[in-house]
């Protein structure tokens, strides 16, 4: 009887009926079982506000509580985020690991942390690359200072490569292009470095980012490189960083950041101003894209007989949420 | 009879391999010769019929002779020509002798054809080719997804701007701005009032604007007094500093934790430009 009642008395105020203070569903009611879509809907609607209400009131009452237990309250719970609950990845380099700089101190980019050689950048696309990828390629040989886009008119990248080694360029950088919009990043050190391939998404163009600042100026930008913590994260840094020269140029004020967060490196390029010590504005100048990295490769481009550091496997690697790998 | 055969199936009624364009009827017969559907490239209408084709990079030629009709197995007749491109025309020509002018110059023709885009073909296979990888439309949902709320959690302007202010507190970018050394300002508002003998790091800290200064008579005559000789150095800014430093106490940003004392010194948070020095000197005299 209860449960009849209860949806029939609810019909017969259809329309514009108010929701009572406390409405009293008998217990074995559910709103699921009515046949008509619009009391349904209505009842449905009345159960959401009522969990609101008590949500509401739940919420009430234990800050009261907070409150009248002062300083003796338990601190507040902090909320998991994925960040916080990452699977701990045994490669994550502590700073002080002196594997870790006895490595680095000894890898291909040495050299260039040493201030030996001066990066020179080639950007070069795959075949018949269309205006975007183009305007594209543009926008990063003036973010990135001292390089030189070239375009491919379909030679072999195996053969380009000694060519480049010779001319002395330190990197290459191939943009690959589908549809009419860059898709993929190869990023090479030159004298026999490694490879990284990347899946690149979301490119803005500069038109295309709001509140733009004008166009970036010939000064050496500063190099913001943040969570790359891994062991494999450390290496795609130092690749990156040894993209810009090492020495910025502070009145420049710019900077490119590559920030990773699970797994995306988001690239970025600002013009900062320091308005007090406290506080400091930054303007979006240049191109922005993200990276995912794909693989990793021990030497220059081969896509046959390299030997790859990092693989990225889907279904090994995929299977957890709360693990990342960079 | 193959007159019939083209009145009914050609003309008039359905032949299964024609195709209707708007322009164009097209014959979809594998052993038609030029692909159109006519009287005279018909396999079917023709019971003398003669085609060209390829299987696997060789290239055949099929004949079909009246005598053959009754057998619909031997029906045609395979020849494999010469890899040579002249010497196979030199076949097709002694095998076709004596057949109708039309066919003999269309199996020619369509010959030629075959081999230049098997010619291609090999080409093509030398040179890079461009790998078609199909996308996973799951995956690539997934991914974008990902991709959204990792640029949400990342935070991207906090994150540089942190980045930058860590920057400027280790001084990485040396003399170039002017703002108070922070870690000073801090222990200053930690200690409370005896903050005099610590002069040294108050370098740009006091160069407000002297519009309006409050100076109490006794103390100002003679520390006036003291610091006329040295007014002409460089480093007015420290004596200055160092006279008043009684009468500021731990002053400088702090947020009223002391009473104000001395002068009334408007504090300014903006980059301090060197020029307020002069203005110190003449209310000096001012007020001498």
């Amino acid at each position: 009887a209860g449960d009849g009642s209860g949806p029939v008395g609810a019909a017969a105020e259809d329309g514009g009926p108010p929701a009572p203070e406390r409405v009293l569903f008998p217990p074995t009611f559910s709103v699921s079982e009515i046949k008509n879509k619009q009391r349904r809907h209505f009842m449905f609607l009345r159960w959401k506000q009522q969990q609101r209400k008590e949500k509401l009131a739940a919420k009430k009452k234990r800050r009261k509580e907070r409150e009248a237990l002062g300083d003796k309250a338990p601190p507040k719970a902090v909320p998991k985020t994925i960040e916080n609950q990452r699977v701990y990845d045994e490669t994550t380099v502590d700073p002080n690991d002196e594997e870790v700089a006895f490595d680095e101190a000894t890898d291909e980019f040495a050299p260039y942390f040493n201030r030996q050689t001066v990066p020179k950048i080639l950007i070069t696309t795959s075949d018949r690359p269309r205006g975007r990828t183009v305007r594209f390629c543009e926008q990063l040989s003036t973010v990135i200072p001292n390089s030189h886009v070239y375009y491919r008119r379909g030679l072999a990248l195996k053969r380009i490569i000694p060519q480049c080694i010779a001319r002395d360029f330190t990197d290459l950088i191939v943009i690959n292009e589908d549809r009419k919009i860059p898709n993929g990043l190869v990023l090479s050190h030159l004298p026999d470095g490694p490879t990284a391939h990347f899946r690149m998404s979301s490119v803005r163009l500069r038109k295309e980012i709001k509140r733009r600042g004008k166009e970036p100026t010939e000064h050496v930008p500063e190099v913001i490189l943040n969570n790359f913590t891994t062991r494999l994260g450390h290496s795609v840094g130092r690749m990156f960083a040894s993209l810009f020269p090492h020495d910025p140029q502070f009145i420049g004020r710019q900077v490119a950041t590559f920030h990773n967060q699970r797994d995306y490196i988001f690239f970025r390029f600002h013009r900062y101003i320091f308005k007090s010590e406290k506080k400091v504005g930054i303007q979006e100048l240049g191109p922005r894209f993200t990276l995912k990295l794909r693989s990793l490769q021990k030497g220059t481009f081969d896509s046959k007989f390299g030997e790859y550091e990092w693989i990225h496997k889907r279904r090994e690697m995929d299977t957890s949420r709360r693990k990342f790998h960079l | 009879s193959s007159q019939v055969v083209w009145d009914t199936l050609g003309n008039r009624q359905f032949c299964s391999y024609k195709i209707t364009t708007k322009t164009q009827n097209f014959c979809r017969n594998e052993y038609n010769l030029t692909g159109l559907c006519n009287r005279s490239s018909c396999p079917l209408a023709n019971s003398q019929y003669a085609t060209i084709r390829e299987e696997k990079g060789r290239c055949y030629l099929y004949m079909k002779t009246i005598e053959r009709a009754a057998f619909p197995r031997r029906l045609w007749e395979r020849v494999l020509l010469n890899k040579n491109y002249e010497k196979a025309l030199e076949e097709i020509d002694e095998n076709l002798i004596y057949w109708p002018r039309f066919i003999r110059h269309k199996c020619k023709q369509r010959f030629t054809k075959i081999t230049q885009y098997l010619i291609r073909i090999r080409k093509l296979t030398l040179k890079r080719q461009r790998k078609l990888v199909p996308l996973r439309r799951k995956i690539e949902r997934r991914e974008n997804r990902r991709e959204e709320k990792a640029l949400i959690a990342a935070q991207l302007d906090n994150a540089i701007e942190k980045e930058l202010l860590e920057r400027l507190k280790q001084d990485t970018y040396g003399d170039i701005y002017n703002f108070p050394i922070h870690a000073f300002d801090k222990a200053l508002q930690q200690q409370d009032a005896e903050s005099e003998s610590e002069s040294d790091a108050e370098k740009e800290d006091e160069e407000d604007t002297d519009t309006r200064e409050f100076v109490e008579a006794d103390d100002s005559d003679l520390s006036d007094f003291e610091d006329m000789d040295k007014l002409e150095t460089s480093s007015e800014e420290e004596q200055e500093e160092e006279e008043e430093v009684e009468k500021k106490a731990s002053y400088s940003k702090s947020k009223g934790k002391t009473p104000l004392k001395g002068p009334a010194r408007r504090k300014r948070r903006y980059i301090e430009i060197e020029y307020e020095e002069e203005t110190e000197p003449t209310t000096k005299t001012k007020a001498a």
